[in-house]
């Protein structure tokens, strides 16, 4: 088949190793895969944010770049943006008394897929390790993000590829079904809430001592794991460092090379002999933790697409100190 | 002449039609209401707790059924027909409700149900020994909504809540922070201290929620035996018969129902169901989307008055207060399908943190989102912010009995908000939204956006980011930002094609 990658626009900009993750698979089943140059955004965030008139020039400029002969279908590596092909910009276009681009837009959408949604409906994948040689051999946790969950109804198929991957050591996510806070810019026009949504959420990820969050959905793993990243380094990621549900302990353990490694954990909803005050919590901001398996701890929001495309061969490389997962090559 | 059923009216646009009044407007925006709410631990607690308790028992008893999802259907197709045909329904339910020897009066908007209610009660009420009236009242959403109990206090008129939650509230002079459990944000610890205070009778009181019960129980017995006047709200009216319904758990409705001479109800005009046989989808939608028992207490009907048995002066006050104006919206008027079951705030993760308060509106949660701004009408009236109150994560729409589409009507209010362009002077967050447009509207622009990545990746030494300025100072104030990637994936993209023609070329 032809694909066009619909890489949106955070994977772009921010997250170009999802995208490159998205390819390989692709090309791994044997498709050819195509960028349409055109492409910038869904319009997710002006719609979301009620600026219908904004929001059209960005669906008409999805449309261009999309209605086109030269391809099969679309895959994106985003539920939230796929959702919003279907969902909301032939609603916006009507809005606007722009009924032509409407039904363009639907017809976009009804051939772009959100990259699971393609995986399992599509090309028959049940088994990623069989199917696609995925391999992680670490300890993961999942978050459905919303949209993926509730707009396009994904039910299990981003967790039971994940799963399938070989070596990983899946742990189900408490609440997993609760929203994270991003919301687009709910974020920032209500942020108290939103970071109160984070930090139950970051608190039930670390209680879950995975190595790794993944999920089908840069922008909520942008938000997760920034507040992954700011509750080791302060203790909190909102504002409230003595929330007694939450009590962290610090346990030392050796790793393969004989390195000594403090490991940071979080237990909800432990005794409270075990609450160590917030001057106790977890390692000094300027010495991270980590795994035995090098990730920091509770910092890696890692995309799906990640996880499913690294192989033995070619795996999610974990570099030396200080850096980030790292993704593989384009081939 | 009455306006009711106003989208048969074309001349009128929506915005002349007028808003509701009352206890559905935000006295301070949401952002600023919730603030004091999230950093009450006790509060988050509370409603955390009772939020996760109901929410478990709900889904247990929805699952129950294998017709669930065709009952949701059936009970949003009867609403959608009664909104679609509300000026015939109202008549129909006026004439059969008259020929059973009840009285309607109609109520454009808060003040006018104020004033009716309040003559009625002059009329059928006695003045006591203290110079005043009393009337007991069964819990009504519509008289909070419109004040009633403000405004008859004023009048010289004491109304006594009698449902165990709403007297928690009022004798803690609190108001409501759900629909369905008013006091959710109250504990027992709390609610003891209240009684022993307020009830004069009350004594030496433990925590037990039995003890507690009882409490109240012996306070108003007294009340119903002597009290000549009820007011009460109604689950259904049923335009086919004239027949008004309620429905509780604790049987202190009953007892207003039935106990005293005169019965006031005040309905909103949207709460009509074609038949009597309607109640079958609708009696079991109700109490599994609210309390999550597969059949509620106490479920009373009255039809007019019977000789000799009940109330023999029989008054319902239709209310509008802003439902022909929430009507005449095509894209907001399911809200008025809501049969107020509260199952959407018990799964809202933003109700959830901020409690009903921080809306502003007797109406909280998911749908005082919607329909606070619908019924005053988000321009001229405020409630612009409640539609931002949201993060869309759509958990409202799943669980809605009635298949409101909340996060769709929430993008809808948010474009009316737009339109309505409240703050002039654009805020940095329009500015950027501006900005983004301009650039995402086309696929190049976006491109040599993005080639000034490799200089933002320098600038900020490969490192993540702890803070950033004005407006995204809100995202980093919680939040890390990842280190941002040297190329964009558009850029890695148009180099690995170059790569390969060189190869190509080279052969
Ligand atoms: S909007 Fe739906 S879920 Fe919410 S209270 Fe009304 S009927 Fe219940």
């Amino acid at each position: 088949m032809r694909i066009a990658l619909f890489a949106t626009c955070i994977v772009d900009a921010m997250y170009p190793e999802v995208a490159q993750a998205t390819v390989r698979i692709l090309r791994r089943l044997g498709h050819e895969v195509i960028f349409p140059e055109g492409q910038s955004c869904c319009g997710q965030m002006h719609i979301n944010s009620g600026k219908f008139a904004q929001a059209e020039p960005v669906i008409a400029n999805h449309v261009r770049a999309f209605t086109s002969t030269e391809w099969d279908v679309a895959v994106a590596p985003s539920a939230s943006c796929v959702a919003s092909l279907g969902h909301q910009q032939p609603m916006v276009a009507t809005r606007m008394g722009n009924d032509a681009l409407a039904s363009e837009a639907a017809e976009v959408a009804e051939r772009t897929y959100e990259l699971t949604q393609f995986l399992t409906d599509v090309q028959g994948v049940t088994d990623a390790a069989a199917d696609l040689g995925s391999y992680f051999p670490h300890r993961v946790t999942y978050h459905p993000s919303c949209h993926g969950m509730r707009l396009l109804r994904l039910g299990d198929r981003q967790s039971s590829l994940v799963r399938s991957v070989e070596g990983i050591d899946f742990v189900e996510l408490p609440l997993a079904d609760s929203c994270c806070g991003f919301g687009g810019t709910f974020s920032v026009k209500n942020p108290e809430v939103s970071s109160a949504m984070l930090a139950d959420k970051v608190r039930t990820i670390q209680a879950t001592e995975a190595d790794v969050c993944t999920g089908g959905d840069a922008s909520c793993l942008l938000h997760i794991g920034g507040g992954m990243s700011r509750f080791e380094r302060t203790g909190s990621c909102d504002g409230a460092p003595d929330v007694t549900a939450v009590h962290v302990k610090e346990t030392s353990s050796t790793d393969e090379r004989g390195h000594t490694t403090e490991t940071l954990t979080t237990v909800v909803g432990a005794d409270d002999d075990d609450h160590l005050t917030p001057g106790h919590r977890g390692t000094s901001p300027a010495e991270p933790s980590r795994t035995q398996s090098g990730f920091r701890v509770g910092q890696a929001a890692v995309h799906l697409a990640r996880i499913l495309a690294s192989t033995k061969e070619d795996p999610l490389r974990v570099p030396s100190e200080g850096a980030e997962v790292s993704g593989g090559s384009l081939r | 002449m009455t306006f009711l059923g106003m989208p048969l009216l074309p001349s009128k646009r929506r915005s002349d039609l007028p808003g509701g009044q009352g206890n559905i407007i935000e006295a301070e925006a949401f952002p600023e209401a919730s603030h004091e709410h999230l950093s009450n631990q006790q509060l988050r607690n509370n409603i955390g707790h009772a939020t996760s308790t109901i929410r478990s028992k709900r889904a247990e008893v929805v699952s129950e059924l294998d017709d669930w999802e065709a009952l949701r259907d059936a009970g949003e197709a009867t609403k959608n027909e009664v909104m679609a045909n509300l000026p015939e329904y109202l008549a129909q339910f006026e004439e059969a409700f008259t020929a059973a020897g009840g009285i309607i009066h109609w109520a454009r908007d808060a003040d006018e149900a104020n004033a009716i209610v309040t003559e009625l009660i002059e009329d059928n009420a006695p003045m006591l020994e203290t110079g005043r009236r009393e009337v007991i009242k069964v819990k009504s959403m519509a008289t909070q909504e419109i004040g009633l109990n403000e405004h008859l206090e004023a009048e010289g008129i004491d109304a006594f809540e009698t449902d165990l939650a709403e007297l928690i509230v009022q004798l803690g002079e609190d108001k409501p922070s759900h629909i369905l459990v008013p006091a959710i944000h109250r504990n027992r610890d709390e609610i003891r201290e209240i009684f022993m205070d307020k009830m004069p009778d009350a004594g030496e009181l433990t925590n037990e929620p039995a003890v507690l019960a009882e409490a109240a129980r012996r306070h108003l017995r007294h009340k119903f035996l002597t009290t000549k006047v009820a007011i009460s709200g109604a689950n259904f009216g049923i335009a086919e018969t004239g027949t008004l319904g309620v429905v509780e758990s604790e049987g202190n409705g009953r007892m207003c129902l039935t106990l005293p001479e005169t019965l006031i109800t005040v309905m909103g005009i949207e709460k009509l169901l074609p038949k009597f046989a309607d109640l079958e989808v609708f009696l079991q939608l109700l109490p599994r989307s609210s309390t999550g028992e597969r059949m509620n207490p106490y479920t009373s009907f009255w039809t007019g008055k019977s000789e000799g048995d009940g109330p023999q002066n029989v008054h319902l006050v239709l209310l509008d207060n802003g439902r022909t104006r929430a009507l005449a919206d095509e894209h907001g008027r399911t809200a008025l399908n809501c049969i107020r079951c509260s199952a959407c705030m018990n799964v809202c993760p933003v109700y959830e943190r901020t409690g009903g308060h921080a809306y502003g509106s007797t109406y909280p949660g998911p749908i005082g989102a919607i329909l606070s701004p619908l019924l005053t009408g988000v321009q001229e009236q405020g409630n612009g912010s409640l539609p931002y109150a949201s993060s869309l994560c759509g958990a409202c729409y799943d669980v809605c009995p009635v298949k409101i589409n909340i996060p769709e009507i929430l993008v809808h209010l948010r474009g009316e908000d737009v339109k309505a362009n409240h703050s002039p002077v654009s805020s940095q967050l329009d500015t950027a939204l501006t900005g983004a447009s301009w650039m995402m509207g086309d696929g190049k622009r976006m491109a040599a956006a993005e080639r000034g990545l490799p200089l933002a990746h320098k600038v900020t030494s490969g490192e993540q980011i702890n803070a950033l300025p004005g407006i995204a100072s809100a995202w980093t104030s919680s939040r890390d930002i990842p280190a941002l990637p040297e190329k964009s994936f558009r850029q890695l993209w148009a180099e690995e094609e170059a790569n390969d023609r060189d190869e190509e070329g080279q052969r």
